[in-house]
């Protein structure tokens, strides 16, 4: 199963080879993948549907505990078929819309890693598992958003999308890590089976607002939701996938998820319900605004996913059936809506509905389609989006917390829902034909399928609901409640409170959509009070962010080495003075057992650092450092670390090499300090000294821990087969950090290649070549 | 600057190039039990290039290295310190375990330690010649 998954990844690395091998039929033979897998899925139903929950598990990293488990119940299987039919359709359907697009490889590639990513999100079993397939989806989502990447729109929407979403992702990690604290477990189900452990856990307010952050975001949340209608800069078959049908949803699943483990509390009932109405009231309200088709579709879909996170707020059993009933009604006829609105840009050239109109004739599939899918988006009988609308009324009559403002929104949000219905409908293909800047005609029918399958079954299900219910729902219904339910869907509930909003709702969206023009103009005059939105405030954040990054640059990165030592030196000489003062109280306590010639080799040293202070010539001062430097290595031999010694004799003699290298590029020696400069300067490095002098001496003071240099001492020979100990740490107890200095030299002497030869013949900069020919020394 | 020219620098540092190049092979083979290893190697390695290189400059250095380019020598000794991971993976233990093997005949102990040892000397090699090498061959550039 797992590898099943997996291997979609396999397959979208090889899109490009399937473009040269199929050609046009690409995208039909990519399509056998979702296609597959759907089946499975299907084969699935029966066993899931009698409430049998299927665990896969495959061992990741043993030692750690993390395996990759995958585990398929009803809600889990309901996002699985949703990503892999429509997946399958959008495949097919992408192969006309972007039929001869020069990048369709790159389409397929992204879209396939999507589809695997979003598929493995939704069947994890473990937080970890989830959270990586989270981030692949916000990344893949950037690189569809950006498809386009010549058009700046499109990147800056792209980027938009992403800031928000990982934004989102980074407060749902510290979420899930505090999940996985609070818990004890990384595991979904397990974490799902603790009654209240969860609910009742001091980190739990914490936790939910970091994974609520992450859900809204994800889910464009009021007030995250202004990215998701500059994401319709993607390609259609995008919008439709991504941007209503899938990933928009994940937020919305991570939610119904944990529901049974964390849902429930008063912080969740009414911020779900709260937020979640408001959103859906503002997307409904925006929409009408806009005569863009993609827009008002857009704006359409935060009004569901507002409606989806309110229902799980409301988390009564009915609410949670509306939920999932809802949900699968969105997917269906929003996923067709937005093909056709690909398919009338596609053919007439316009993606503005008020230049649109009489397109029946030319075009009689889709209108045919796009009518039936913008009936369930009304929510009119007989299809599935009616049932889930009169569930949904019903169970925001329930609501407990803040009952009659969510039933105002909710009615107002669907009245206007219902007009964007109708005007997504019948603006294009009835009233008088309009002149478009391309002469439209049917679309092809691989573009055709897609739409057309899904309004299909938007009307099928209605029809027959129970075998949605039967199907999937029920099951779905159970996992997100955390105990089994049982219900039965039907189109016909009596006359009821419900109904009769529903009727209601009709005449007046009706009426709104009939005075459409006049409302837009009125709504016009709101635009600089619109203006001010959130996406404002994003806008503004992300100038700060530049603007204090292009300030600390200038004053940190200002291009001096000597201002770069001078506050690291300050910066280690306060830190580590601070904490030793504090911390250890230094004791000055020096056993004078001094032999004559280390005393020799001290003063020796002592002089090298002097010359080399006041020497007036580089290479006297490189030499004296030089001396300065083969003390020490005497020092080491003295107190017998042969290798040591061995080693900073030849660190020494390579340094003054590569010092005198750098030192013939260097330009005559001048005096750019002044006198005051120079005192301040003496009294930093002074004061290094003094601190160093003073750590050492605490350091060889102090018997905190017990050495470990016994344990190595002992099993050098008998372990690790070596009685070179310094050798033995390197190469085997230290293997790995060796490893890992390694490659910093290696990164080191790339850097000193690259500044030297790949960037200007001009020489630039002199001082900082001199530091990186001392970092490939020191490193 | 490149090319001393001096006559006692010249043989010197052809006498002395193979003998350190030897001495630094020594000091890797033997570092495991006595005063030595990869890293000392490289350098006295380095060193000997180096002189070298003050003696005659970087085109006839070059020549003596022939078809090998001291970036190379970083990639293979990184390589090579990557590959001594993996035996331990086919025994079945832990990361960068040490594995060891005699070589029937020969009195010598070949080992994981070793490869890896081999790409620290190799590693360090190719470092100190590029950034030499480079340094050297900027001034050669600008007259």
């Amino acid at each position: 199963m797992q590898l099943a998954v997996l291997s979609g990844f396999v397959l979208a690395a090889f899109a490009p080879l399937f473009q040269r091998w199929c050609g046009e039929r690409a995208s039909q033979a990519l399509a056998l993948y979702p296609a597959a897998l759907a089946l499975w899925f299907l084969t699935q139903l029966p066993a899931v549907a009698a409430g049998e929950v299927l665990v896969f598990t495959l061992e990741w990293v043993p030692s750690l505990g993390i395996s990759l488990t995958f585990l398929v119940d009803g809600l889990s299987l309901l996002f699985g078929l949703l990503i892999t039919v429509i997946g399958t359709f959008v495949l097919i359907y992408a192969g006309g819309y972007l039929k001869g697009h020069p990048d369709l490889a790159r389409f397929h590639l992204v879209l396939l890693a999507f589809m695997v990513s979003m598929l493995g999100l939704v069947l994890a079993d473990g937080l970890l598992t989830l959270f990586i397939f989270w981030e692949l989806t916000s990344i893949t989502s950037y690189l569809l958003i950006g498809f386009n990447h010549s058009d700046l729109e499109a990147r800056k929407s792209a980027r938009q999308g992403l800031f928000v979403t990982v934004a989102g992702g980074l407060a749902l990690m510290a979420g899930l890590v505090m999940l996985g604290i609070a818990g004890g477990s990384w595991s979904i189900s397990e974490l799902n089976a603790m009654d209240d452990l969860l609910r009742e856990h001091e980190l739990y307010t914490p936790l939910l607002i970091c994974l609520l952050l992450g859900a809204f975001t994800k889910s464009a949340q009021f007030p995250f939701h202004f990215w998701l209608p500059n994401a319709m800069a993607a390609p259609t078959p995008v919008s439709s996938y991504l941007h209503s049908a899938t990933m928009v949803k994940a937020g919305i699943y991570l939610l119904a998820r944990l529901q049974p483990g964390l849902g429930g509390t008063e912080l969740w009932v009414v911020t779900l319900s709260l937020v979640g109405a408001l959103t859906m009231f503002t997307g409904a309200f925006l929409a009408i605004r806009h005569t863009n088709i993609k827009k008002l579709l857009a704006y359409s879909t935060i009004m569901a996913l507002g409606t989806l996170t309110m229902l799980l707020g409301i988390g009564t059993e009915g609410a949670l059936i509306a939920f999932v009933t809802f949900l699968l009604a969105h997917s269906l006829y929003k996923g067709a809506l937005f093909m056709v609105a690909g398919i009338l840009d596609h053919e007439t050239g316009t993606k503005d509905v008020s230049a649109m109109g009489g397109l029946r004739f030319a075009m009689p599939v889709t209108a045919v389609a796009a009518c039936v899918a913008a009936l369930s988006l009304a929510g009119v009988p007989p299809l599935f989006g009616f049932i889930g609308k009169e569930l949904m009324f019903e169970s925001v009559l329930e609501a407990g917390a803040w009952r009659w403002l969510i039933v105002l929104l909710a009615f107002s949000a669907a009245v206007l829902t219902i007009a964007v219905a109708a005007i997504v409908a019948l603006k294009p293909f009835f009233g008088e034909r309009r002149e478009t800047p391309r002469a439209p005609h049917e679309a092809p029918s691989d573009m055709l399928a897609g739409p057309v399958v899904l309004a299909g079954l938007s009307l099928l299900l209605g029809v027959l609901p129970f075998l949605a219910a039967d199907g999937v729902l029920v099951a779905a219904a159970g996992a997100v409640a955390g105990e089994p339910l049982t219900f039965y869907l039907s189109l016909w509930h009596g006359i009821n409170l419900p109904l009769i909003m529903s009727l209601v709702g009709l005449v007046l969206g009706y009426l709104v959509f009939q005075r459409w023009a006049r409302i837009r103009g009125r709504l016009a005059r709101l635009e600089p009070v619109l203006s001010r939105g959130p996406e404002a405030g994003y806008e503004w954040l992300m100038d700060a962010i530049v603007r204090v990054s292009e300030w600390q640059t200038r004053v940190l990165q200002n291009g001096y080495m000597r201002n770069y030592i001078l506050v690291m030196v300050v910066t280690l000489a306060v830190l580590v003075g601070y904490s030793l003062l504090i911390r250890h109280s230094p004791q000055l306590a020096i056993h004078l057992d001094v032999q004559f010639h280390e005393l020799i080799v001290v003063a020796l040293m002592v002089m090298g650092a002097l010359v080399a202070c006041v020497s007036r010539s580089r290479l006297a001062a490189v030499a004296s450092v030089g001396i300065m430097g083969f003390c020490i290595a005497l020092i080491f031999i003295l107190f017998s670390a042969p290798d040591l010694g061995i080693t900073q004799l030849l660190v020494e003699t390579l340094t003054v090499i590569l010092l005198i290298l750098v030192l013939f590029r260097l330009p005559r020696f001048a005096k750019l300090s002044t006198p005051l400069e120079r005192v301040r300067d003496v009294a930093v490095a002074g004061s290094m000294g003094l601190l160093i002098m003073l750590l050492v001496l605490t350091v060889v003071d102090s018997n905190q821990f017990v050495p470990i240099s016994d344990y190595m001492i002992a099993n050098s020979v008998p372990l690790a087969h070596g009685r070179n100990i310094v050798n033995v740490i390197l190469v085997d107890y230290r293997a790995l950090d060796t490893l890992g200095e390694i490659f910093v030299l290696a990164l080191a002497a790339i850097g000193v290649y690259a500044m030297l030869k790949l960037v200007a013949p001009k020489p630039t900069a002199k001082s900082t070549k001199g530091s990186a020919a001392k970092e490939a020394k020191d490193g | 600057m490149v090319k001393s020219g001096t006559i006692i620098l010249n043989t010197a540092a052809r006498l002395l190039m193979p003998l350190q190049l030897l001495f630094s092979v020594f000091l890797l083979l033997r570092g495991h039990d006595e005063p030595g290893g990869g890293f000392i190697a490289g350098l006295v390695a380095s060193g000997a290039f180096a002189l070298y290189l003050f003696a005659y400059g970087v085109t006839a250095t070059k020549s003596v290295l022939r078809m090998v380019d001291p970036r190379d020598l970083i990639g293979f000794g990184l390589l090579l310190g990557m590959i001594s991971i993996f035996p331990a993976w086919f025994q079945d233990q832990p990361f960068l375990t040490a594995q060891w093997w005699t070589i029937p005949g020969v009195d010598f102990k070949f080992s994981t330690p070793l490869i890896f040892d081999v790409g620290v000397y190799l590693a360090v090699l190719g470092t100190m010649l590029t950034a030499i090498m480079t340094l050297m061959e900027v001034d050669k550039d600008e007259p």
